[in-house]
């Protein structure tokens, strides 16, 4: 198909807008209200372009490109006088009440309106009237609020409610002064409120963490970054001044994260620069003495003399250090003596899962394929918690029965507004199946409520309703092999089902979910799986076969005082505060990590880590997929990525160099070493890589102040650092053209300063990047793979206890993941900790909402105050997961509630 | 002069029950549709009889049904709306109807919604019309009760729900797609077509919205037939048509009379001329959002297509009329600050235009104006015109403003040039 823009012919595909079809050219033509992923809704009227019928149409007639489908022979001006002129008065009216407060306002230099200002060619205000002021609200710790800024483009709670479901931001009033906020000030409620950032195409919602230590945005120097809260791999820019980050971008990933983050992972990037960062070496000259200050060589002399002493060596991974700073402690203390930093139970299913994503002939999902399901199954995970972008894409994906109804009515998928009539009301099967509600229910065609056994029973349940080879559970009551039946049967009449479960399941859910997804296998269906797993490198450990941490707690114990290297953990978080005192009472013990921790304050040595702003290093993502972070700047002082130190204390121990010196050194190694890694070499391009002949410039074209920043303490501007483990540079000088997409350090080309730039950095509008998007799979199903049904008997079925409960974990999105709740903002998202029970077991416990309660279980004692939750079920109560004021319990674990005075 | 429409409203303000309703041939209609028609005769009928929207658009009514798809395949439920939303400036006539004639609106929409086999029905009334909702909540309680509405409609098998839903105020709840939102609970914001309501409409669902005077028609053309409501007219446009005139009239009212009824014998006979001493200087002719017409039209005959060669549209067909010693330029003020105020806030140049045209036009009222000005307004009366806005609110806006600067435009530089309004004492 082509068409012809200003005389010219293109190509063009019949199922795009104009608006999209212009962009995807490289053609500029300014807009406000369509979004790549929010679609068209004709509201600003700013991307008018003149529509000819046919070549001898002379005169044409104006729409709006974003309303238009492409057409073959489809004639439009982009160049016309009259819709240049309408276009720059659009701008006109929208400036009518806008500010003009560029010089102040957070935006400014990476503003759309700015940009679509320009492009317009408006320049002269004529308009004599007063502008409209409001009054801002305070929307909580993460967004700031400005709404005499706003041009009204409806943006903001089109993507909040009608693509995030949340329901506290809402347009108000009418005319010219539609209010876009609250019904009252207070915090906004969406996991995902942050994206309001770079939804809104002006300042009205400004990152609020950013404004705490405000820089201009082309004053930061920017770093290609993972998010590191979760292991979904989401792709993230992280902005640098004065050696802190100040802000977290999300950086486009067409297969991941597309266009969208979560809360957490765009603003838990304060734990870096939290009152917990360790920024110098830390030695305890004396076992009775607290820890002090060091050198980098006396810590290292200290180390290499720990290396000496003890029993052996031993080294803890961790699911939060890169590939390469596990691999390297592998390295230095052998396989044998390299064990897992998880809890027993996670550990197995995460092995348990690798086993699945190896054998299995269903493939994986990524996230853009969870969002083009149409029809999804979770089990025992609330994603929104443990994977929340999942949650997001989940959300989308039961938009397919609305694209269904507007397929049925010839309506394109781009044309939101009629997409959301035609298919008002009509979800495609969403199925939750978790311990307590969650905050996507409301998007679910049906929820199941239970422990994790009971949740495993349905699966199995499930399974074996698509398809009777699968095992059967005995004793199933009716009104769940119904709901089972419901959910069979709602799988197998979708074209692309998918199915969810996690670590968090436990094995016999796992391997039900497994068989859900064989039995829709084999039925033919177009199945895939997503395994949510715990943290950013959970898989990747688990590829570095590590042995189990109980084992090295055990071998302490019977082989009496090792030294141990614990990298990144904090094992307080993996298992009995007791067998950890123990263990660490014992061992000598040596940390390497970005994060003062309660291990941490019972080690000897301590050496201070880069953390994902100013280190370096691969993760692998649940999805399997390897992803490269490279530093925004270069770390500070004796910081280092902990594969270096882990180098450099092998080179010690055996007195030689160390076996590399670079990033790329130690990555060829790792995959040299194992076969299924041999691809993490080409997640990104290596140091080596040069854009003609030019290293990629981490400073935007327009970065200042180089020789005033540092003017205080010196006058003289420094060369700039160099950095051998990639090929950006810390310079605003480098390649000045577009970087391959894992090195992209911004979003700007001429006349786009904002993120809605990333469309010129798209092979087509919401398509992949140039070049192709970042990362490598790993791991690849099998498709000839055999497809038997995994044996094991499903559970007991779960039966309550007089005067116990079954505590379960809970997880919270803001509170359960260790690194981010050490960033303030975070923390303030909390909440207060709650016990949930069954209302009907407050009842019985003599509790009201609010109470204090008493819980007791593995010999410790919590306190917690107590929150009816009707979705749990009776005798059960879930406890917040990864609160660090609890201790670690083996949940699910039976244990008392008792109600004490407040 | 057969007045079909308003033969039973009583001039006393009283309503009509449903027993004198029934005396004075109501519902036969009705028993004649689903008694003996199918319900795609029906439309036949109407599409047969000419009718055409007296909302303001004038869209053939019965070719508008036929886009509703029909059969046992068809999407479940439809809907049938009555418009009652009547908010034009200028505008009463449906008030008239609806006070006056309750069950006629309710046979109307019955016989409609046969037509298209819709399950429920609502009539969607202007929130300030509380007697007008009262009337019809007690008239459709009559009808339930006779088995008008309800299950199973006089044995034939066919069942309607009829609702009274009353407005939260807004102009544009008058534009369909605005309304459907509204009905919905959602914000009145138009929807962008396709898709048509009829096609996808309330909740998603096939709809079809008719206004009130057109719903009211239809016992008449099923009770008489189609060449009888033809031969109503006297320009070959079918049917009566409620005029009405406001404005400083000897009489002002509103009057049915056979459409296609001239400009002059509407302004003159009914309305009974202009006020002692005054002197007409322009009408609009169907409501605050039609374009004037001046002295030279008074001849026009009051039909969809002599309107539109004149200039202006039928609309509503209840006019204002300005006289001689009225400020144009405070008219215009007054009607441009009503459509800034209604405008729904959704597409920028109805928003931010319409308020910038307002306060140019408070500018040149209040003795600020330049004569730049008038140069705005003209780009405006173009830029906002009908294509370059989302819906038909802000054309409408400009068709008075347009007109005006077109015959009164030497009243709107005598401002600029006096710095003050030559009507206001000084």
């Amino acid at each position: 198909m082509s068409l012809y823009i200003d005389r010219a012919e293109y190509p063009a595909q019949p199922d795009k807008n104009l608006l999209e079809v212009c962009l995807s050219l490289g053609l500029d033509l300014p807009y406000f209200c369509w979004h790549p992923a929010l679609g068209s809704v004709g509201a600003c009227r700013q991307c008018a372009v003149k529509q000819f019928k046919d070549e001898n149409d002379q005169r044409g007639r104006l729409v709006m490109a974003c309303m238009t489908p492409a057409a073959e022979g489809t004639r439009i001006s982009v160049d016309d006088p009259e819709a240049r002129a309408f276009r720059a008065q659009v701008i006109e009216w929208l400036m009518t009440n806008h500010p003009h407060d560029c010089p102040v306002c957070d935006e400014g230099g990476e503003c759309h309106l700015q940009d679509m200002t320009v492009m317009t060619g408006h320049t002269y205000r004529r308009c004599r009237a007063a502008k409209r002021t409001f009054r801002n609200q305070y929307l909580g710790p993460f967004v700031n609020h400005e709404m005499n800024r706003c041009i009204t483009c409806y943006r903001c709670v089109r993507f909040y409610r009608d693509y995030a479901g949340g329901d506290d931001l809402e347009a108000q009033a009418s005319r010219n002064r539609v209010y876009f906020g609250r019904a009252a000030d207070g915090t906004l409620e969406s996991e995902f409120s942050g994206n309001l950032v770079e939804v809104c195409p002006t300042g009205v919602f400004t990152d609020a963490t950013l404004k705490q230590h405000y820089t201009r945005k082309w004053d930061l120097q920017n770093g290609p970054s993972l998010c590191p809260h979760c292991a979904l791999g989401c792709n993230t820019l992280i902005g640098e001044r004065y050696g802190e980050p100040r802000r977290v971008l999300n950086r486009y990933h067409h297969d991941i994260n597309g266009y969208f983050l979560c809360d957490r992972g765009r603003y838990g990037y304060g734990f870096m620069t939290a009152p917990s960062r360790l920024s110098a070496p830390l030695l305890r000259p004396a076992a009775d003495a607290s820890l002090h200050p060091a050198a980098a060589d006396e810590a290292l002399a200290a180390a290499a003399a720990l290396l000496r002493e003890g029993a052996g060596i031993i080294g803890i991974g961790s699911p939060r250090a890169s590939l390469e700073a596990n691999f390297a402690l592998r390295r230095l203390v052998g396989p044998e003596r390299f064990f897992a930093g998880v809890g027993e139970a996670e550990g197995r299913a995460t092995a348990l899962i690798l086993d699945l994503m190896r054998q299995l002939p269903v493939p994986v999902a990524t996230l853009r394929q969870a969002e083009d399901s149409d029809a999804a199954l979770v089990l025992g995970e609330d994603v929104l918690a443990t994977a929340p972008r999942l949650g997001l894409a989940l959300r989308q994906s039961t938009r397919h029965a609305a694209l269904a109804a507007a397929d049925r009515l010839n309506l394109p998928h781009w044309d939101a507004a009629a997409v959301q009539v035609a298919g008002r009301d009509q979800r495609s099967p969403l199925i939750l199946a978790t311990c307590a509600s969650t905050r996507l229910d409301d998007a679910a065609s049906a929820t199941v409520h239970g422990p994790s056994d009971e949740i495993a029973r349905f699966a199995a349940a499930v399974a074996h309703a698509l398809d009777g080879s699968a095992p059967e559970v005995a004793g199933l009551d009716e009104a769940r092999r119904q709901l089972a039946q419901a959910a069979a049967a709602a799988l197998s009449s979708a074209q692309r089902p998918l199915v969810v479960a996690g670590a968090r399941g436990g094995e016999a859910l796992i391997r039900a979910a497994a068989n859900i997804a064989l039995a829709l296998h084999r039925r033919g269906r177009a199945t895939r799986l997503v395994w949510v797993l715990p943290e950013c490198n959970s898989l990747g450990l688990a590829l570095l076969a590590p042995r189990p941490l109980a084992e090295a707690l055990a071998a302490a114990e019977a082989a009496g005082a090792p030294t141990a290297i614990v990298l990144e953990n904090d094992l307080y978080r993996r298992a009995p505060h007791r067998a950890i005192d123990a263990f660490l009472a014992k061992a000598r013990v040596a940390v390497i990590d970005h994060t003062r921790h309660a291990t941490v304050e019972a080690a000897q040595l301590v050496l201070p880590a880069a953390a994902f702003a100013d280190g370096s290093g691969t993760l692998v993502s649940s999805e399997g997929r390897a992803q490269r972070y490279l530093r925004a700047y270069p770390a500070a002082g004796d910081i280092t990525d902990g594969w270096r130190w882990l180098g450099r204390l092998g080179a010690l121990a055996d007195g030689r160099a160390p076996d590399w010196q670079s990033l790329d050194e130690v990555t060829r190694a790792c995959a040299a070493e194992f076969p299924t890694l041999a691809g993490i070499v080409d997640a990104a391009p290596s140091a080596a890589f040069r854009a003609g002949g030019r290293k990629i410039p981490r400073q935007p074209p327009r970065y200042s102040g180089r020789t005033a920043m540092r003017a205080d303490r010196q006058i003289h501007e420094p060369p700039p650092p160099a950095d051998p483990d990639s090929a950006l540079a810390f310079s605003m000088e480098g390649h000045p053209g577009q970087a391959p997409a894992a090195l992209l350090t911004w979003y700007r080309v001429p006349g786009w300063n904002s993120v809605q730039a990333v469309n010129k950095f798209q092979q087509e509008v919401g398509g992949e990047l140039r070049g192709g998007d970042p990362g490598v799979r790993l791991l690849q199903a099998d498709s000839a793979a055999a497809a038997g049904f995994l044996a094991g008997d499903a559970p007991e079925p779960f039966a309550r206890r007089p005067g116990e409960w079954l505590l379960l974990p809970h997880d919270l999105i803001f509170c359960s993941e260790e690194l981010s709740l050490l960033a303030p903002a975070v923390a303030q998202r909390a909440g207060p900790a709650r016990l949930l029970l069954h209302p009907g077991d407050l009842q019985e416990l003599g509790l009201a909402d609010g109470d204090p309660a008493q819980v007791e279980a593995g010999g410790e004692t919590m306190h917690l105050r107590v929150q009816p939750d009707p979705a749990l079920a009776p005798g059960t109560a879930a406890l917040p997961a990864g609160l660090p004021r609890l201790p670690w319990l083996d949940l699910p674990a039976w244990g008392s509630i008792r109600r004490v005075r407040g | 002069m057969e007045r079909p429409l308003t033969q039973n409203i009583r001039p006393d303000g009283q309503t009509v029950d449903i027993a004198a309703y029934e005396q004075a041939g109501g519902y036969l209609g009705l028993r004649q549709a689903i008694g003996s028609l199918a319900p795609a005769e029906v439309t036949r009928i109407v599409t047969d009889s000419g009718l055409r929207g007296r909302g303001g658009a004038g869209f053939p009514t019965g070719s508008k049904w036929s886009f509703v798809p029909m059969g046992d395949d068809a999407p479940r439920p439809k809907y049938l709306v009555a418009n009652a939303d009547e908010m034009e400036p200028g505008t009463f006539k449906d008030r008239l109807l609806m006070e006056g004639d309750p069950h006629q609106l309710i046979e109307g929409m019955a016989i409609a919604a046969y037509a298209i086999q819709a399950e429920v029905a609502y009539v969607f009334v202007r929130g300030e019309y509380v007697l007008p909702a009262r009337r019809l909540q007690q008239a459709i309680a009559e009808a339930e009760g006779r088995g008008y509405l309800g299950n199973n409609i006089l044995g034939s098998g066919y069942s309607l729900a009829l609702h009274v839903h009353t407005s939260a105020g807004r102009y544009i709840c008058g534009e369909e797609t605005a309304l459907l939102n509204a009905l919905e609970g959602r914000r009145a914001i138009p929807r962008a077509k396709p898709p048509f309501p009829q096609a996808s409409g309330l909740w998603g669902q096939p709809t079809v919205v008719n206004n009130v005077e057109t719903l009211c028609n239809l016992p008449h053309i099923l009770a008489r037939g189609a060449d009888w409501f033809k031969s109503l007219s006297r320009t070959g446009v079918s049917g009566t048509k409620i005029y009405g005139a406001s404005g400083r009239v000897m009489r002002p009212g509103a009057w049915e009379l056979p459409m296609g009824t001239s400009l002059r014998e509407i302004l003159e006979e009914h309305a009974g001329g202009m006020r002692g001493g005054l002197r007409l200087r322009g009408v609009l002719p169907g409501g605050a959002s039609t374009d004037f017409l001046v002295e030279e039209h008074l001849d026009t005959p009051m039909d969809f297509e002599a309107v539109a060669a004149a200039g202006s549209r039928l609309g509503t067909g209840t006019m204002i009329v300005l006289d001689d010693r009225t400020c144009p330029v405070a008219m215009l003020r007054n009607l441009e600050h009503f459509f800034a105020q209604e405008s729904c806030g959704w597409c920028t140049p109805c928003r931010d235009g319409l308020p910038w045209v307002e306060s140019i036009l408070d500018d040149i009222e209040e003795g600020r104006g330049r004569p730049e000005d008038l140069d705005l307004l003209d780009l405006h009366t173009h830029l906002l015109g009908p294509g370059k806005t989302f819906c038909a609110h802000a054309p409408g806006a400009m068709e008075p403003l347009q007109s005006a600067l077109k015959y009164f435009r030497e009243d709107f530089e005598r401002h600029i040039r006096d710095h003050r309004c030559p009507w206001r004492a000084s």
